[in-house]
């Protein structure tokens, strides 16, 4: 299981959790287990079949673009972050 | 015991003098520390062309920062050559091995009609409002002037631009630009510092240029009472500004001022905040990341954190707007690590900051290497009608 970060925009689909559990191997089998968990969550992580443009996704303070994209492997002690855009000011 | 006369004559006796000629001859011929031991506004008045100000009070304790080698030759003097006399031996005694003292000082160098800077740098109220910063060797005097040059646009008067525009006009930024199209509403005071209770139904930019100039009245405060657009954008950008500090309230605004500063070259302090949430980061355009290699586009309306449920804790905007201020002080003033490329997030339930590393998109829309967006875009309005800052 890895620990995966979520922003306070997206508590309200994860049911106020800041951090929850994950199951997977990459980043694609994480988001696909949260997602399958907590669906709300789809609308505001994909977007034609891949990662929303208005959201990122952090291994260890890298973004995973810069990484292997969906297919990077996270570690049961893997810090994972997800970051979406956020206006407020 | 001596008498002051006695001390002078013996002091003499151990130093070497010049006068005022031979002393523009070895500042001519080589390159040796001139120093000024006069005290501010003898120095003030008029000084030796490339002097270094050390009243004597301070010799001891400044000297080694601006003469870090004691081989390098040194020429000290002052009014007449009495105080240098005995600086000179100071100077002898601390190691320094080439030290004259010019025997009639700085008024036989004037009397000889010889070259006169005459000081350009602060008087003597800003140099007692801003004495914590001259004390900082990385700001002093030349920082401060920089600072009382540079020009800051603040886009919002709300939460992040309330603690920015005060810390700001503190410090002496010569210029701010306010962008806010609102009016103070009460539900704006739980954390939005700059305005008051009486400025109720005031416009924003007014409140903010008075709470400013009651400040600091060395700040000119330029407001605009609109909301940022494509229309009006190349406009307000036409100043010139050094930074921009983005603490708008919705997406719009925000590709609005990203897009802007990367075409125009101006870095962007930008932050923003949820609740009790927020992140500072620094968009310098092509050093760095812009705000679309991060988020190409922005959310749907619809998938946009509705900004009436949203919600902030007062002090959230007063921790980030106040990083943006220093952020913005490092950036006018050229020094430090500034957050390039870097994101700051800081969580203020678990009192924790963290840091995310963010990279240039070689296929960014706006700064990659083919863009494809290359005028302003005004994207669709996000919590119509509640335009209230988060």
């Amino acid at each position: 299981m890895t620990k995966v970060r979520i922003p306070p925009t997206l508590r309200e689909q994860t049911g106020g959790e800041r951090e929850v559990l994950a199951e997977g191997d990459t980043v694609a089998d994480l988001l696909d287990d949260l997602m399958g968990r907590f669906p709300a969550l789809r609308q505001q992580l994909v977007e034609d079949e891949g990662l929303a443009p208005f959201v990122n996704v952090y291994v260890e303070g890298e973004d995973v673009r810069t990484l292997d994209g969906l297919e990077t492997e996270v570690h049961p002690g893997s810090t994972v972050t997800l970051l979406p855009a956020m206006a407020g000011g | 015991m001596l008498s002051y006369r006695d001390l002078l004559q013996q002091t003499r006796g151990e130093i070497e003098e010049v006068d005022a000629s031979r002393a523009r001859e070895l500042i001519e011929a080589g390159e040796p520390l001139v120093v000024d031991v006069r005290e501010q506004d003898e120095w003030d008045e008029g000084h030796i062309p490339g002097a270094v100000h050390i009243p004597r009070g301070y010799l001891e304790s400044r000297i080694e920062r601006a003469a870090p080698d004691p081989a390098r030759p040194i020429v000290v003097y002052c009014s007449a050559g009495n105080r240098s006399a005995f600086a000179a031996k100071t100077l002898g005694d601390l190691g320094y091995e080439d030290v004259v003292s010019v025997s009639g000082g700085f008024t036989d160098w004037k009397r000889n009609g010889f070259a006169v800077e005459v000081h350009t740098g602060l008087d003597a109220q800003r140099r007692a409002r801003y004495s914590r910063h001259l004390l900082i060797p990385e700001v002093g005097e030349e920082g401060q002037l920089k600072l009382l040059d540079s020009k800051v646009l603040l886009i919002g008067a709300g939460g992040l631009g309330s603690p920015a525009s005060l810390y700001l006009a503190a410090a002496g930024v010569g210029r701010i630009g306010i962008v806010d199209a609102d009016v103070v509403d009460e539900s704006n005071l739980q954390r939005q510092i700059v305005h008051s209770t009486e400025r109720l139904g005031e416009a924003k930019v007014d409140s903010a240029k008075r709470t400013i100039e009651a400040l600091n009245s060395d700040v000119e405060v330029v407001t605009y009472k609109e909301r940022l657009s494509s229309e009006n954008i190349e406009r307000i950008l036409a100043v010139g500004w050094d930074v921009i500090v983005d603490g708008a309230d919705n997406f719009p605004t925000r590709y609005l001022v990203n897009d802007a500063s990367v075409w125009h070259g101006v870095p962007v302090v930008h932050g923003s905040i949820y609740r009790f949430e927020g992140q500072v980061t620094v968009f310098k355009p092509h050093e760095g990341p812009c705000y679309r290699c991060l988020f190409p586009s922005p959310p749907p309306p619809e998938l946009a954190p509705s900004c009436a449920e949203g919600g902030v804790l007062g002090v959230l905007p007063g921790v980030i707007g106040t990083l943006q201020a220093n952020e913005t002080l490092k950036l006018a003033l050229g020094i430090g690590e500034p957050l390039v490329g870097r994101l700051l997030l800081f969580d203020a339930l678990a009192a924790e900051f963290s840091e995310l590393k963010l990279r240039r998109d070689p296929d960014c829309p706006v700064c990659g290497e083919q863009p494809t967006i290359t005028d302003y875009v005004d994207y669709v309005e996000f919590c119509a009608g509640t335009r209230e800052p988060a």
